[in-house]
């Protein structure tokens, strides 16, 4: 059966049309942008997404893809596509010293070697179009300290006879010119770019603009021939070739030019991490300590949490909500400011934790002292969490198991352990797998409190505290600079890290369900 | 658009909003709280930063080396302008990148009501400094900030007393990244001190004194001796004490101490979209001493224009003071090598305080900082 137009249109309930709306409003902000830029593939993109859309929802068909082609185009948007991000810039050099591309990079060399032409002195400077229109071609009027105006164009300087043109008294700057348009400030601005680039040749150089009203005599000490992509220094006549995604001088000097480029370099960043000593060489001892605090913080916040629950949970107990409340506090407060402030009680003279205790710990100074820190304050911070969980859990334990475990004779440990227990752990499961993941990562508490100290003498990359994250952060971000291209190459060896251990954590966890099935 | 840290913002912005009146042009000045020089890197490339950056001297390396900063062409008279140290601290591989507008450095702050100001050498403010602590008058003979991973940038001037140095220099005068001077003989003289005044020594050098809590001991009168800079200075003010400000004294036997002079300083983006305007602001604007002495106001760092400072200094000895703890100061380096410094050198310093080998702590650190720049 099929329906008029007409028919179909009136099918289509408000919601639909208002979405429809903002899909169709979507295309039009963005694809006028992207074609503004030349991003033909952004134009792709959003032309496919917004057919894709259109298509699904007016038609009376695919009502499940109604529902679902949202989420996958976010879920792509927004998680896949920052993967594949992650893992092709693994593949490159991509960070300080190796943002530009290669044009840009010339560019740039090219643009921080212009010098002053010295001795030469300044001019005063008029920008001046035909029309009032700024969009056409535009030329300098300039005065020199003498007062002599020139013009300059493309093609260089021609002298402009003073009837011409009226000069300020006081500076000399061109104030009118027969048949120009001087610009004001906000029009010479305006220029933006095409000013920038604009450059009125000279015998030995070029004269720019600086500023809004006064242009230098300048020339490159730095030139680069696109034909043999070779880099010249005309001071000291070095020549300068490519390697490595920078220039590097030719005469074996070592010498590099500061500004290099982003390229390709394969396996580098992966290969890197087993063959650099200074990262190989703590990897194992960081692996070992971040399994063993994710655990340890896994079993003693889950520990506390629940004999927390256990105890709120006698019926015995007054003041429940109360205590729950406070029990909760910890949570309420953001873990950065909590994180802060254990940092500072931690200080062996004057921290609030010696000072209490009349103490002398060097609480963040020696091993392990700091790791027991770490994991004290990860329990302050992660324990109200358990507890909830906890208490929710115990409501689910089937009070009649209990009674009858009573009435068998059993003491109350023992109704713990084989009924309480199994049933709290089956349900805790995969939320201490996510808790396990969560700490395996768990940057802030890391990165506040002891920022992976202390460090051992002779080892500024790997502190006694830190897990993974930490650590490579500080290979990625502290030793040179950033290192976007090896900081990813170790994010995605992390993922695929966590990503094993979770899988084989919810295999385990299944297992354990069948056992206590039976 | 200004971008800049939230402490000089609201003071940008009356001087950007006088420009832009002046100009007929609209100007927004935008604080940025964490991490600025980063912020600004990032931005700049994805072409969504800044006209105008404001920033310590030594990020001139790591801006240029990404294509963020354009070198600004300052009349020879305008050099002439500034004071050596600012003008040199702006100049990278031989071109000016930024316009200076206030010097800082490290200097020795005494509560005269403890101890006696402009001790001679590093023991006899040892002395003087315990000798308050066992009258009861202070708990700590000197506040240096340490903490646990060490304070390179504290600890220069008495790493220069020392004879000791981060990276040596070219014919130029400019820093040269493959002279590393670490673990020379000066550096490890350096080293010794460490030891001597630290927690298994005479615990005058302690890590638990660290950049939140150094200025507090001073301000609360719980030691005499504050190693800090001009931006302790409002604190200081606040905190109602006599107080004297004087070089760093070096140790006994040995040079004057050095410490960094650091510059902070306008840049002018490479990918501005504006860039006539904030050439005109930063060169023609920022230059004039009115403009760098109501800067002085608000933030109070020595201003880099000579003219300027001698009006200041003047009226504010603080100011001359720190001008003079400067004396035999060094730039601050603006090359990007140093960015591998600071972890190994800190983590040296502050495990040689904690009682950790000197001599292998430093040779340590100098292997870690050559290797990581030989990565480069």
């Amino acid at each position: 059966m099929t329906a008029s137009p007409s028919e179909r249109l009136a099918r289509l309930s408000w919601p639909r049309v208002v979405f429809v709306g903002l899909v169709a409003a979507f295309a039009v902000v963005t694809i006028p942008t992207l074609v503004d830029k030349h991003s033909w593939t952004g134009v792709t993109i959003s032309v496919a997404v917004t057919a894709i859309l259109a298509y699904v929802y007016l038609t009376p068909k695919r009502i499940a893809a109604r529902f679902l082609v949202p989420g996958t185009i976010l879920l792509l948007a927004f998680q896949v596509y920052p993967i594949g991000y992650t893992i092709s810039t693994a593949f490159t050099n991509y960070g300080d010293g190796h943002r530009l591309t290669k044009t840009q990079a010339v560019a740039q060399i090219e643009a921080d070697s212009v010098i002053e032409q010295p001795g030469a002195q300044r001019y005063e400077l008029s920008v001046a179009t035909k029309a009032s229109d700024t969009s056409g071609a535009f030329v300098f009027f300039l005065t020199d300290p003498d007062g002599k105006v020139e013009r300059g164009d493309a093609s260089g300087l021609a002298p402009v006879p003073d009837a011409q043109v009226t000069k300020d008294q006081f500076t000399g700057k061109v104030i009118t010119a027969q048949g120009w348009h001087i610009l004001t400030g906000i029009q010479v601005n305006g220029l933006g770019p095409r000013l920038a680039s604009f450059a009125v040749p000279t015998g030995t150089g070029f004269i720019k603009s600086v500023g809004l009203s006064e242009a230098y005599v300048g020339h490159f000490t730095m030139t680069y021939d696109a034909s043999a992509q070779t880099m010249t220094d005309t001071r000291t006549h070095t020549v300068y070739k490519e390697s490595g995604g920078e220039f590097k001088a030719a005469d074996g000097s070592g010498k590099t030019l500061p500004i290099g480029w982003k390229i390709g370099v394969g396996f580098k960043n992966f290969t890197s991490v087993l063959t650099d000593a200074a990262i190989r060489g703590p990897f194992l001892r960081v692996l070992i300590w971040t399994i063993a605090f994710a655990i340890l913080s896994v079993l003693t916040t889950f520990g506390l949490g629940l004999l927390l629950a256990v105890v709120m949970d006698h019926p015995r107990m007054r003041g429940r909500r109360l205590y729950s409340s406070l029990l909760l506090l910890p949570y309420a407060m953001p873990a950065f400011i909590s994180t802060l402030v254990w940092s500072s009680m931690y200080n062996k003279d004057f921290g609030l934790l010696n000072k209490l205790f009349g103490t002398h710990i060097d609480w963040l100074g020696s091993p392990w002292a700091a790791r027991g820190s770490v994991l004290l304050t990860n329990l302050w911070l992660g324990f109200p969490y358990m507890f909830l969980v906890c208490a929710g859990l115990l409501q689910a334990v089937p009070q009649e198991l209990k009674e009858v475990a009573k009435v068998d004779g059993a003491s109350p440990l023992r109704v713990f352990r084989s009924v309480t227990m199994p049933t709290v752990l089956i349900g805790a499961m995969p939320l201490l797998i996510a808790s396990f993941g969560y700490n395996f990562n768990n940057f802030n508490v890391i990165r506040l409190l002891t920022d992976g100290g202390p460090y051992p003498s002779g080892s500024s990359t790997a502190g006694d505290t830190d897990i993974l994250i930490s650590y490579t952060y500080r290979l990625a971000f502290g030793g040179q600079g950033a290192q976007y291209g090896l900081a990813s190459a170790i994010s995605f060896l992390i993922f695929v890290l966590v990503g094993l251990i979770s899988y084989t954590g919810f295999r385990q966890t299944r297992q354990l369900e069948e056992v206590y099935a039976r | 658009m200004i971008w800049t840290d939230a402490q000089r913002a609201p003071v940008l912005q009356q001087f950007a909003q006088s420009f832009a009146a002046a100009n007929g042009i609209s100007v927004s000045v935008q604080p940025v709280a964490t991490d600025l020089q980063s912020a600004y890197v990032t931005a700049t490339a994805a072409g969504k930063g800044p006209d105008i950056v404001v920033g310590a001297t030594d990020w001139i390396g790591n801006l240029v080396q990404n294509g963020a900063i354009s070198p600004l062409p300052l009349t020879a008279a305008q050099k002439g302008s500034f004071q050596t140290t600012a003008l040199n601290a702006v100049t990278y591989n031989g071109q000016v990148y930024g316009v200076p507008y206030a010097t800082e450095n490290l200097a020795l702050i005494t509560n005269t009501a403890e101890a006696a100001a402009n001790p001679a050498t590093f023991e006899t403010m040892v002395a003087d400094g315990q000798a308050a602590v066992k009258a009861g008058k202070a708990s700590e003979a000197l506040a240096m900030q340490i903490g646990q991973q060490g304070d390179p940038y504290t600890a220069q001037p008495l790493l220069g007393s020392a004879g000791g140095f981060i990276f040596g220099t070219k014919a130029d005068g400019s820093y040269d990244p493959s002279q590393v001077g670490v673990d020379n003989a000066g550096s490890k003289a350096f080293a010794a001190q460490l030891a001597k005044y630290g927690e298994k020594g005479q615990n005058v050098f302690k890590r638990s004194i660290d950049a939140n809590n150094a200025v507090s001991l001073f301000t609360s009168g719980k030691t005499p001796y504050l190693i800090s800079g001009p931006w302790a200075l409002d604190q200081i003010r606040k905190a109602n004490l006599k107080y004297s400000i004087s070089a760093v004294p070096g140790f006994a036997g040995m040079g004057p101490s050095q410490p960094f002079v650091g510059v902070q300083a306008f840049y002018v983006s490479a990918k501005a979209k504006n860039t006539a305007i904030a050439q005109e602001f930063t060169l023609n604007y920022l230059t004039k001493k009115d403009v760098e002495e109501a800067l002085y106001k608000v933030d109070p760092r020595a201003p880099a224009l000579t003219d300027a400072y001698n009006d200041v200094s003047k009226t504010d000895p603080d100011i001359a003071a720190f001008q003079a703890a400067a004396a035999h100061g060094v730039v601050l380096p603006q090359i990007p090598a140093m960015s591998a410094v600071w972890g190994p050198l800190g983590i040296a310093e502050a495990a040689i305080v904690g009682g950790a080998d000197p001599n292998t702590s430093m040779a340590d650190a100098a292997t870690q900082i050559k290797a990581a720049i030989a990565k480069g």
